[in-house]
């Protein structure tokens, strides 16, 4: 399979992603990320997957086949890759919806492959050992990191288009490296310093006077532009200077909380050993960025995770795991904390988990920060974007108010 | 000098002021038809006309004129930050403005920071609503403002969301209800969407004010709020620019960053943008050319059904009455199939009233000539109908329309019929009814939405859907909801889009509703060779083609598709012939009267409406329990797990508390652990507080701190029992967090789903005075007992201070195990034995699967006892399910404890012919958009009917009979053909029923 099929990945986040791929071109797979952003796409999803299930999976259900009957692929030589959570979200069934839907199309032999951070899927065609994991981590410490420069640069830059460049430009560089194991992995440091200085070195005007919003929610309509309607560039239009609370914490999120059903329940002990040394692995790379950052004295780091799973101590118990769980307060807290109490909370219509960890947690934080200005908007195939937009506007029109000025630290 | 000016477009108007040094001077308000550019630049140009050519500061507001303001360059400011500033400025003194936009609700407060909030994507309750609404009720907005002052009751209306609130009206009016009383509790409706969703628990008090267009115009409303929030007229009042106010707020943002320029400039920027770029959600156009249109309309002028002049025929007759949701259709054939008469209007508020003049009509028609020898009526007015005339059967609507499809179409394979409320489709397999689709107890999508929609828009249905015909690029509309729809219309219109795209974009979505939704189809394969589409939606051509184009197929459309109902309903007439329907003398002297009360048989307090006719004869409606209907009496005893779990429930002991009160809510989760919580806590020595079954009020008592108005009913109603509970003052309160529930090792895992696990955070971080109180929700795993208590130990010692030990603590936690056992066991047993009872009656049994929270009386609205009442044995999926029965194997990842025993009741339904399982799915649970799917496929490999019900706070029995009847009549239908060797039903028999499993057999007789 591995010289035959091409795998085909949609896309959530462009520069994890694309380093993702080269990665795995590296190791000899053809792979792909789908980009398509047709309406189409969601007009097929809605077609072969049950229309109450959540926006992501239309879109990514939609996005796969429209890539099959639409790209220019072979169906016979492509297989489905798609990266999956698991936990008691609904959203652990998106590969079972895939493979209903695939029948349904007719293209029951297209493979799919489900990959988790936990592990994969097990699957003839498809090896993954420790090293490929590992270096897939990486991919996604730069991608982080990129995504976070560009997005403090591009309301700023003196040439349009510069920072988005640049980093495509690193990209390249990264993807370059990513099959030397020393280079890309030993040597991340240099990597990120670098990457941090070609950024600094970016011709910018810091007196451009811009609000930052910070986005938070479910996973994918989150990040993917597909899923929320092109959000960062609404948002960049709307004179603001948007924060993505980056993929790293989301990984500390999952590792934390294969601990917790240890701590909370007794339950997974042999998951508990390699998931405290994954926690100490990432903590060590958060120590390392965080600490380039601050060096840059142009950019922010983030909030150390630590400090994330205290200040959401007195909203909410750290055992609520399904969909984003308690991180997606815990990162509105982090963004109230770090100065930017301008929040976006994205989710998919009906969105499960976000009842109680979205729109659920948005009284107690606001009654605790009363200078919070958030606001909740819901994703889905029907909702019109004039609705959603017109309520961002009034978050941004309230941004510029006196009560809810920044408060810098 | 110095002007400035603010045009607002909103969703529906465009609004202009004109201030002169803070001072207005001119102000239009006009509505815009969707022509939202044109009409703002005629505004502009009277402006002009009246103040000359001067120079102004300019601001746009409001959702339509985003994309305006980004084409034209013009600034803008968001409408409710406007309307926030315009009142500071103007009515400094406020606290509180509401303000009811034409799709859009808003509330600002003033007082202690300002807090704006809007609805959210999912809400009805506003000028769109009202149109809606007043629409149905066939009157003026005004006049419904008129009626509403009128009344003498309030019904309750489901007020989350507008088209919910429309099948609560529905039967209201069906069942003859006053208009007043309705027109007054739509109003109501709307005042609680807007405190229940908006306020959020906020207390609006102070001075209010009142803003938009819906609330300048109706003083009804105005005096719902006022006298919902118990404010006098000096405290909530009516300011004179309450439809300006974004206006306002707009040219006071003009007057400091507006654009600077001359009248006419600033109409000219308008101008020219007026060739937007087309949005990129278009839709390929339906007809090419008037020649394509041509083809297709003389295809499907064949399906023709003879007519025969009434004048002129003598003879037998037979009449078929389909009394639908907003129209009744009359038919009237003789002896050789062929019309007579027919009739179609909408209801326009009373069905009898309707009936009772057409058979007046019909009677004088006939004279001697032609003998009525039969008589048939179908649709939710059919007992109603039955009882006033004597029509001698009442049919299922399903039977009907397969029967006159079949007229059409010996051979049809599928039937789709769009009506104004309903779709229903079904496969027709070896001449029976092999599968249902209804859709869901919302009405989106359907035939009065068109015409709403239409109307809306200034048109009339036909014209408005003449105008789709030849639409060069239909809109992309979506296909989710009515209120989603509005909005992506506005969206359109913000694009650019015509009318006639509009109209097309419509007709499309209603397609795509049908097709994607209801039956969840991909391609014309799976609907067969052979179908026929009817019901008054389908003569709009544009739906039609539609519909041809999206399945690739050719449909066959009879020319009579909105009387197929009546039309099926008179060839059954003909097949019972009866001459119990009244004569011509009964009907002119016929005299009927409504009246309404309230039902205090039990604690449901139903709103009753009792329709007296002569030789009074009552017929009773609006009831939840069977109490009035004539078949109740003998099916009382019938087995009724809902009931006996209910029982078992509430009899548990509560123990003595020397310890202490604790108060366990009674919603999700607990309704299957309760015995678990009650045995540890009442062993511990507490004595525990258990709040009461569900009633309506429950839920009005705790919806104003409902954060997510999207979540299932279930989990609102877990408020109103918290607040119950706190009534009462318990030491504690106890809602424990599960991310994983019991493990019956039938499942790849055991999760529950995220509302049941964790909605005890939303609770402690959304009701304020559970601050107070002990609120004991800790995160527990209820498959280690050892676990169990040590989490326990730490809980309660913390809250009570330490005086537990470690080991009675794990004693109490064995207990509350044994007695969760034990209860399992014997509802298990109980099932069983309702089996075999049932059995031995002859009697058929319904599996009526959800979860255990579904036995509450207020989330399954009495439906069990209504499966009673139509000679079904009721028993539970809990109770059919034995840790030790197979797991079916599904496509899905079956995680999930309470889901997987749908799958395994699925399987047991399956294989037992005698079994038949329905579905209850409450809204909003996005679970079951994945176990609906699995259950149907379970069952339908095994060719058993699918059914499903969905339901909310809404309690529309009405709906849900019709489908279990529309169930039971299919299953009677083909056991019919079956014994006649028609067909072959049932392949249940084929595969291995556990024989080998003892508890089994002993089940499977």
């Amino acid at each position: 399979m591995k010289s035959t099929h091409t795998l085909l990945i949609p896309n959530m986040l462009p520069y994890h992603f694309n380093l993702g791929v080269k990665l795995l071109k590296n190791y000899g797979y053809k792979a792909e990320v789908l980009n398509c952003t047709d309406s189409r796409v969601a007009q097929t999803g809605l077609k072969y997957v049950h229309n109450d299930i959540c926006y992501p999976a239309i879109l990514v259900v939609g996005q796969f086949i429209d890539a099959i009957e639409n790209g220019k692929y072979d169906p016979h030589k492509v297989a489905l890759m798609y990266f999956q959570t698991g936990g008691g979200c609904r959203a652990s069934n998106y590969v079972s919806l895939l493979r209903k839907a695939l029948e349904k199309a007719g293209y029951s032999y297209v493979p799919v492959i489900a990959v988790s951070l936990l592990g994969i899927e097990k699957h003839p065609g498809f090896k993954v050992t420790l090293p490929l994991l590992k270096r897939m981590m990486y991919c996604f410490f730069y991608g982080d990191l990129l995504m976070s420069l560009v997005n403090q640069c591009k309301p700023y830059e003196i040439t349009p288009g510069s920072s988005e460049k640049l980093a495509q430009e690193l990209t390249q560089e990264l993807g370059n490296k990513v099959g030397d194991a020393r280079s890309f992995c030993k040597n991340a440091e240099h990597n990120f310093a670098r990457i941090i200085s070609a950024f600094t070195a970016l011709p910018c005007d810091l007196t451009r006077k811009k609000v930052r919003v910070g986005v938070v929610g479910e996973i994918y309509v989150k990040y993917s532009a597909l899923g929320n309607n092109n959000l960062e560039n609404f948002l960049v239009d709307h004179n603001a200077e948007v924060i993505f609370p980056g993929l790293m914490g989301f990984m500390f999120y999952f590792v934390y909380n294969i601990m917790s059903d240890y701590t909370l329940y007794r339950e997974g002990r042999l998951a508990y050993i390699p998931a405290k040394m994954a926690y100490a692995f990432l903590e060590k790379k958060e120590k390392t960025l965080n600490r380039l950052l601050n060096n840059s004295g142009r950019f922010r780091p983030s909030l150390p995770f630590k400090r994330i799973t205290e200040l959401i101590e007195p909203f909410m118990g750290k055992g609520c795991k399904m969909g984003e769980g308690w991180l997606l307060p815990a990162e509105m807290l982090e963004l109230i904390e770090s100065g930017v109490p301008n929040i976006i909370c994205t989710q998919p219509f009906g969105c499960l988990p976000n009842h109680i960890c979205g729109k659920g947690m948005l009284k107690p934080i606001k009654d605790k920060y009363p200078n919070a200005n958030i606001i909740a908007v819901d994703y889905d195939a029907s909702a019109s974007s004039v609705n959603q937009e017109n309520r961002i506007e009034l978050m941004l029109a309230n941004a510029q108010t006196e009560s809810h000025k920044e408060h810098l630290d | 000098m110095d002007y400035s000016i603010g045009i607002d477009i909103g969703s529906t108007t465009v609004k202009l002021v004109i201030a002169k040094n803070g001072e207005t001077v001119f102000r239009l308000y006009e509505r815009h038809f969707s022509q939202v550019r044109e009409k703002a630049a005629e505004l502009l140009e009277k402006a002009l006309a009246q103040l000359g050519d001067i120079t102004v500061k300019a601001a746009l507001s409001g959702s339509a004129a985003m994309g305006l303001a980004e084409a034209s360059g013009i600034p803008f400011v968001q409408e409710v930050f406007a309307t926030g500033q315009a009142v500071k400025a103007f009515a400094p003194e406020t606290t509180c403005a509401i303000e009811l936009g034409g799709e859009d609700a808003k509330i600002i407060f003033f007082d202690g920071g300002m807090d704006e909030r809007m609805n959210g994507s999912c809400a009805g309750g506003t000028g769109a609503f009202i149109d809606q609404m007043a629409t149905l009720l066939n009157v003026t907005t005004d006049e419904l403002d008129k009626l509403s002052l009128k009344y003498d009751k309030i019904y309750p209306i489901a007020s989350r969301c507008g088209v919910f609130a429309k099948s609560d009206i529905q039967p209201l009016l069906n069942q003859g209800a006053r208009k007043e009383d309705i027109a007054a509790s739509i109003y109501q409706a709307v005042v609680n969407q807007t405190i229940a969703g908006l306020a959020q628990g906020r207390r609006i008090e102070g001075n209010v004010i009142f803003l938009g267009g819906p609330l300048y115009y109706c003083e009804g409303l105005r005096r719902r709020f006022r006298e919902t929030l118990n404010l006098d007229e000096q405290h909530a009042t009516l300011p004179d620019y309450a439809r300006f106010s974004v206006a306002l707020g707009a040219s006071m943002y003009a007057s400091s960053s507006g654009i600077e320029a001359s009248l006419s400039h600033i109409i000219e920027l308008i101008h020219s943008v007026k060739s937007l770029s087309f949005g990129t959600n278009r839709l390929d156009p339906l007809f090419n050319s008037e020649k394509e249109y041509e083809a297709f309309k003389k295809r499907h002028e064949k399906a023709k059904l003879t007519r025969r002049d009434i004048n002129k025929y003598s003879g037998k007759a037979y009449l078929g009455i389909d009394c639908g949701s907003t129209t009744t259709k009359l038919a009237l054939i003789g002896e050789d199939c062929s019309l007579l008469y027919t009739y179609y209007s909408s209801n326009e508020g009373s069905p009898v009233d309707i009936v009772k003049s057409q058979l007046e009509n019909v009677y004088s028609l006939c004279g001697e000539r032609i003998v009525i020898c039969g008589s048939a009526v179908t649709g939710y007015g059919e007992e109603l109908i039955e009882n006033a005339f004597g029509v001698s059967c009442g049919v299922v609507e399903t039977i009907a329309h397969y029967r006159a499809a079949e007229y059409f179409r010996p051979d049809v394979d599928f039937i789709l019929d769009i009506g104004g409320q309903d779709i229903k489709c079904f496969r027709i397999k070896n001449r029976a009814i092999d599968s249902i689709f209804l859709n869901e107890a919302c009405s989106s999508g359907c035939g009065s939405f068109l015409e709403t929609f239409a109307k809306s828009l200034g048109y009339s249905i036909a014209d408005f859907a003449r105008l789709g015909l030849f639409a060069k690029a239909p809109v992309n509309l979506g296909s989710r909801c009515t209120v989603f729809m509005n909005s992506s219309v506005k969206q359109s219109q913000k694009e650019g889009a015509t009318v006639s795209d509009i109209s097309a974009g419509l007709s499309i979505s209603v397609v795509k509703n049908a097709l994607y939704k209801v039956i969840r189809v991909s391609s014309a394969q799976e609907l067969g060779k052979n179908i026929v589409v009817q019901g008054g939606t389908f003569y709009n051509d544009a739906v039609l083609r539609a519909f041809e184009k999206e399945l690739g197929c050719d449909v066959i459309r009879p020319d009579i598709s909105g009387l197929m109902g009546a039309f099926g309903a008179a060839l059954y007439a003909k097949s019972h012939p009866s001459d119990s329907l009244i004569g011509p003398e009964e009907i002119a002297n016929f005299k009927w009267t409504a009246a309404a009360t309230v039902c205090h048989g039990c604690t449901n307090h139903c709103h009753l409406t009792i329709s007296t006719f002569p030789n009074s004869k009552r017929f009773i409606s609006g009831n939840q329990c069977q109490r009035f209907s004539q078949d109740a009496a003998a099916d009382e005893d019938l087995p009724n797990l809902y009931e006996y779990k209910r029982r078992c429930l509430s009899v548990l002991p509560r123990g003595t508390g020397s310890r202490g009160t604790i108060g366990l809510p009674m919603s999700l989760g607990m309704y299957e652990l309760l015995p678990l919580w009650n045995g540890i806590f009442t062993h511990l020595g507490f004595s525990a507080i258990i709040s009461d079954p569900s009633t309506r009020a429950t839920y009005e008592k705790g919806q104003f701190t409902i954060p997510s108005d999207t979540a299932c009913y279930p989990a609102k109603l877990m408020h109103g029992h918290i607040e119950e509970l706190l009534e009462q003052k318990p030491d504690a309160i106890f809602y424990p967090c599960l991310t994983y529930n019991i493990d019956e090792h039938s499942s790849d895992n055991h999760y529950n789903c995220p509302v049941v696990a964790y909605y005890s955070e939303l609770l402690s971080g959304n009701i304020e005075e559970l601050k107070n109180t002990r609120f004991l929700h800790p995160y527990l795993n209820v498959n280690k007992p050892k676990e169990l208590a040590r989490e326990l130990h730490k809980v309660l010692n913390s809250a009570f201070g330490k005086v537990f030990k470690r080991s009675e603590i794990y004693e109490a936690v064995m207990y509350g195990f044994s007695e969760y056992q034990r209860y399992m066991e014997d509802v298990r047993r109980h099932g069983r034995e309702a089996i075999k009872e049932a059995r031995r009656a002859g009697k058929r049994i319904m599996i009526l699967a959800g979860r255990p929270y579904h036995i509450d009386p207020e989330i399954c609205h009495g439906i069990d006892k209504l499966a009673n009442s139509l000679g079904f044995a009721v028993v539970t999926e809990d109770s059919v399910c034995s840790p030790d029965m197979q797991t079916p194997n599904v496509g899905v990842l079956n995680q999930w404890t309470y889901h997987s025993r749908l799958y395994k009741a699925a399987m047991f339904a399956a294989q037992n012919r005698d079994v038949e399982l329905v579905q209850m799915v409450s809204f909003g649970c996005g679970v079951d958009a994945i176990t609906t799917d699995e259950v149907r496929c379970i069952l339908e490999s095994r060719g058993k009917l699918y059914t499903q019900l969905k339901i909310d706070e809404i309690t529309n029995l009405g709906a849900v009979k019709i489908r279990l009847r529309s169930l039971l009549g299919a299953i009677e239908e083909r056991e019919n053909r079956y014994e006649h060797g028609l067909c072959q039903i049932y392949r249940g028999d084929e595969v291995d029923t556990h024989a080998s499993d003892p508890q089994h057999a002993a089940i499977s007789l």
